[in-house]
């Protein structure tokens, strides 16, 4: 291992990956190799210790259960609030989006969170299942988000977060707002391989994890299909 | 039977029938549906008096149902879904169709595991695996296991036929104090890190599992495959020789011998039968067309998928992708399958979705043409082999352009 080499950790596999949650490793690392930039994705399973000295962290979707299961691990752990602390870039999307607040809630109760982003997650009165789409904060200079979500969960940000994005179509946290940001922390419903429809927030989590404040354009010819297909199909 | 269930079977019959001489489908659940509107207990009347096995699981439920039915057929009559109308609408015709049987193999959606087990009250039911499916509605994978395991512990005089070699499966036919346990093997393992029973880790070493912190573990089948036949449990093995490609076909027909042996029928007996089995409702079925021979695969969900890879031959090959009702809105899903296996190989994608699976391969590094349809596919292709692997519509939109192949 070289320490020159972009890190991507992808936490606890075994615990959070329900919807193809993996892309998001893969996509960063196909897209950091397109700029020359050396990759190296670990896999950190849940009875693994969490190391703090990556560049780059992911956490995935996941059932009710192992999200309990996971949070519990990771306040045990400390790893990730170490990295944070270090000033490493975090992408967690849907479970793992709500694990980054103080609370959320799974099998019937409320848990504690890791209490990295100034939110907290409570049972929704209705499952948001379907197309996300929304405007995303003019600060992060990106192009709108498109994805899919699936959760029961509705999450409400305190002062110390901003939305990431403002709802278009679907559900995101409470119908208006979606996600979150703070520092280089970012939280998302839009869920599983949230980055194959986004490639510039994609690229901006590189930019962040590697200080390189421009990458060259890659070929995004058949992302760009997709999401033009995407935003026709959620047209009113 | 009552008057208003003879009513009611003898209506359903007419319905399916009128129902395919209009050309929509095969009629079995239009058929179902009249006759249950009409004696809401139709189901449970037309199973009485017959040996009933019910075959259930995410994948290889039509195929093992298919292959049942040939062994069985060696002690009798057999009334079966064949046409993959697996629930109880679809259950309800196919035995109206039927008459009078002695026995019915039932293929049946695992949703609805536990209400076809209180109406047909079978003798044996077969559970195959679970894995994520149609995501954005299905239940959860472990809840899945649980629903299933309650409907189990309420039916202690029902004989189980399950997988050892899926935890979660295992987990849930341990709600039942009586269990014939198969090992299929199982390629797709994501679905079954966490232990169903304490949440625990489950570890893997080889073929074998066990949870680090609690006694579930990995029981030891009655029924194995070994290279290219199975192991009863006498201990006598016995050659497979199938017309369906891929190991896993030859742990469907390992499924199939455990479930007849459960109605008296030797696994020496049955399984010259099996290869009778030639394609099950179109899959790996082969037709010739313009020159090219194409086979039809179906992947519905990512464990299928690496099925699908493992069945076909390195040859041009059509992958087709929507997400309609049936095949569940979601494409997350094409993230869980690696598609490594078809480097090197001539790939075509097309299909309502084609866009999410060019990006998917573009990330995976799988060079691929986009073609708008499948006649466009047959055109760009030189003749010789076309292997086909689609998802559910997409299947069946192909096999409409293939007049309906069976
Ligand atoms: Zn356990």
């Amino acid at each position: 291992m070289s320490t020159e080499d972009l890190r991507i950790v992808w936490i606890y596999p075994d615990l959070l990956s329900t919807y193809g949650d993996r892309g998001n490793m893969l996509i960063l690392a196909a897209r950091a190799r397109g700029r020359g930039i050396p990759v190296e994705t670990i896999e950190i399973r849940s009875d693994q210790a969490l190391p703090d000295s990556a560049d780059l962290y992911l956490i995935g979707g996941g059932e009710d259960g192992p999200q309990a299961l996971a949070a519990q691990r990771l306040n045990a752990d400390g790893g990730l609030h170490r990295a944070v602390a270090r000033g490493s870039v975090v992408f967690a999307v849907c479970a793992g989006y709500q694990l980054l607040g103080t609370s959320f809630f799974a099998k019937g109760s409320s848990y504690p969170g890791l209490s990295l982003l100034d939110l907290q997650s409570d049972r929704g009165p209705a499952r948001a299942v379907g197309e996300l789409h929304g405007v995303i904060d003019p600060r992060l200079g990106l192009p709108p988000l498109s994805g899919f979500e699936n959760h029961g969960g509705r999450t409400h940000l305190g002062p110390g977060v901003s939305p990431l994005a403002q709802v278009t179509t679907g559900i995101g946290n409470d119908g208006t707002s979606e996600g979150a940001w703070r520092g280089n922390l970012i939280g998302t419903y839009s869920h599983g391989p949230a980055l194959s429809r986004n490639p510039a927030l994609a690229d901006l989590l590189l930019r962040w994890a590697t200080g390189a404040g421009y990458l060259p354009p890659l070929d995004d010819t058949w992302t760009d299909r997709l999401r033009h297909e995407r935003q026709v199909a959620v047209a009113p | 039977m009552p008057l208003r269930a003879k009513v009611a079977s003898s209506v359903s019959r007419t319905a399916a029938a009128l129902s395919r001489a209009a050309g929509r489908g095969d009629g079995s659940v239009i058929g179902g549906w009249i006759g249950l509107k009409i004696d809401p207990e139709l189901l449970t009347h037309l199973a009485a008096g017959r040996s009933v096995a019910l075959i259930s699981g995410t994948n290889g439920k039509t195929t093992t149902t298919k292959l049942t039915v040939a062994a069985l057929e060696s002690a009798g009559r057999v009334a079966t879904n064949a046409f993959g109308a697996n629930m109880p609408t679809g259950h309800t015709s196919a035995l109206a169709k039927a008459g009078s049987t002695p026995y019915a193999v039932l293929e049946v959606d695992e949703h609805y595991l536990a209400r076809v087990l209180e109406e047909t009250r079978p003798r044996v039911v077969a559970l195959l695996n679970l894995s994520r499916d149609q995501l954005d509605r299905a239940k959860e994978v472990a809840m899945m296991a649980q629903m299933w395991r309650t409907a189990l512990a309420a039916h202690p005089g029902v004989q189980i036929v399950a997988n050892a070699d899926d935890p979660m499966v295992t987990w849930a036919a341990l709600g039942s104090p009586s269990v014939t346990w198969f090992s299929a093997g199982q390629r797709w393992h994501d679905d079954s890190w966490v232990c169903p029973e304490c949440g625990g880790a489950i570890q893997r070493a080889g073929g074998d599992w066990r949870c680090t912190t609690c006694p579930l573990r990995r029981p030891r089948p009655h029924w194995v495959v070994e290279e290219d036949g199975v192991v009863d449990p006498t201990g006598a093995w016995h050659q497979v020789k199938l017309q369906l490609p891929g190991t896993v076909n030859i742990g469907n027909a390992a499924t199939a011998l455990a479930v007849a042996a459960q109605f008296g029928v030797r696994p020496a007996d049955a399984v010259m039968r099996l290869s009778t089995v030639t394609s099950v409702a179109g899959r790996y079925a082969q037709v010739e067309r313009d020159g090219r021979l194409i086979r039809l695969l179906l992947a519905k969900n990512p464990a299928s998928w690496l099925e699908a890879f493992d069945m076909a031959e390195a040859a041009p090959t059509l992958l087709s992708i929507n997400a309609r009702d049936p095949d569940g809105l979601d494409t997350s899903w094409l993230f869980d399958v690696d598609f490594a296996p078809l480097y090197g190989r001539r790939v075509l994608i097309t299909g309502d979705r084609a866009y999410d699976l060019a990006v998917r391969l573009q990330v995976n590094g799988i060079p691929f043409e986009h073609v708008t349809s499948f006649p466009d596919a047959l055109a760009a292709v030189p003749p010789g082999r076309l292997e086909v692997i689609a998802n559910y519509t997409a299947f069946q939109d192909i096999r409409a352009e293939l007049d309906r192949v069976n």
